[in-house]
């Protein structure tokens, strides 16, 4: 349309040179497309692949055993990461009562608000048993971070622990 | 003439500049661009609320894939060629400038010591067909340690990343932490994917 319009106004001199001229001029706009295209996409790709991370700071190695802080047994929980995404969770260490939960929103995270509210000074121990999976103790640490716990430590299960799960998944099947 | 001139180019408009500074950013941003690194096995990380982003430099990565294998990377040209340096000494194996050059620009790997020569030795193609069984980590024999000191000692900066799968067992993941506590590195890394879920 442009074109045409151009011919009418000009009106002078001959045909021939001007269409030349005309032709010498690339459309650029499928080049602007396709290099707006791939700005776009490096832009969104270079911000996106970051990946995520949590930082975990392990407590330092005592040199003797009598170098380990002294915690109230009553303000420790307990949570033992066992196979099937199952938590097993006591207050206390002797002859604690043994209860079950996962790790959906009302199993897990309810328990700890709980605790948290009902203990002062709360110290979870998370002991992730051999036949749980990376997973669990990321979610576990996940949601020490959500419920806002600020003292916990992972720690090694101990046969004692390992007999609790037992005693506890005895129990339920029996009852049932 | 020359207003009737100035009136037929106007309404065509001079994008050259629009297109230099468009390529411009592109080349920019590709780049710029650190596009992942292959890794020798596929990891699915664990998802978690944090937001904390990785750091882009001096990162030593830990990778724990499903099946347990443990693979290790360092990023950083010249930290690795002098890694390998002090690795050779400790083990007593000699690494020739052209392995030493294929060392420092391979992805994540996961050989034992004795066999790293050999992988050296192969084409990029063959590496990453060939199956890694990964680097022994356990209290007998416990390579990744050795790893993890030297790299520490070329690189003073480097922090510390694990990268699970969300599927490994657990005692892996306890080895390559008692490895890690050991060589007094108390603090570090688990890389995570974003929680799809919002929290509440």
């Amino acid at each position: 349309m442009s074109e045409v319009a151009q011919q009418g106004g000009g009106g002078k001199g001959d045909g021939k040179v001007r269409s030349k001229k005309s032709s010498t001029k690339i459309d650029m706009t499928p080049m602007v497309d396709l290099a707006f295209l791939l700005l776009t996409f490096f832009m969104l790709t270079t911000t996106f692949n970051k990946p995520q991370t949590m930082e975990i700071i392990m407590p330092e190695k005592p040199k003797e055993e009598e170098d380990q802080p002294l915690v109230n047994e009553k303000k420790v929980v307990t949570l033992l990461l066992s196979k099937d995404d199952k938590i097993y969770y006591y207050q206390g260490i002797t002859d604690p009562t043994v209860e079950v939960t996962n790790f959906s929103k009302d199993g897990i995270r309810k328990v700890l608000l709980e605790y948290n509210a009902a203990i002062k000074d709360m110290t979870v121990l998370i002991k992730p048993a051999d036949n749980s999976r990376y997973k669990n103790v990321v979610d576990i640490l996940d949601e020490m971070n959500i419920t806002n716990i600020k003292r916990y430590a992972i720690v090694d299960i101990t046969p004692v622990d390992e007999n609790l799960i037992k005693k506890k998944d005895g129990g339920e099947t029996a009852t049932k | 003439m020359g207003k009737i001139k100035v009136h037929r180019t106007s309404p065509s408009l001079d994008m050259t500049p629009m297109v230099d500074l468009a390529f411009l950013l592109v080349t920019f941003f590709m780049l710029t661009t650190k596009f992942a690194p292959e890794e020798p096995v596929a990891v699915d990380m664990p998802s978690s609320t944090s937001e904390i982003r990785l750091p882009d430099t001096d990162i030593l990565t830990i990778t724990i894939a499903k099946d347990g294998a443990v693979f290790f990377n360092m990023d950083g040209k010249y930290t690795r060629q002098t890694l390998l340096g002090k690795i050779g000494e400790k083990y007593g194996q000699s690494f020739t400038p052209e392995e030493t050059a294929r060392f420092a620009l391979m992805p994540s790997m996961g050989v034992p010591i004795g066999n790293l020569k050999e992988f050296l030795d192969l084409t990029p193609d063959e590496r990453k067909t060939v199956k890694q069984p990964g680097i022994p980590c356990d209290s007998v024999h416990n390579e990744l340690q050795d790893w993890i000191v030297m790299s520490r000692i070329s690189n003073p900066k480097l922090r510390i990343a694990v990268k699970g799968d969300g599927n490994a067992n657990y005692p892996v993941v306890k080895e390559v932490i008692k490895t890690l506590v050991d060589r007094k590195v108390n603090r570090f890394n688990l890389i995570t994917n974003l929680e799809r879920t919002a929290k509440d």
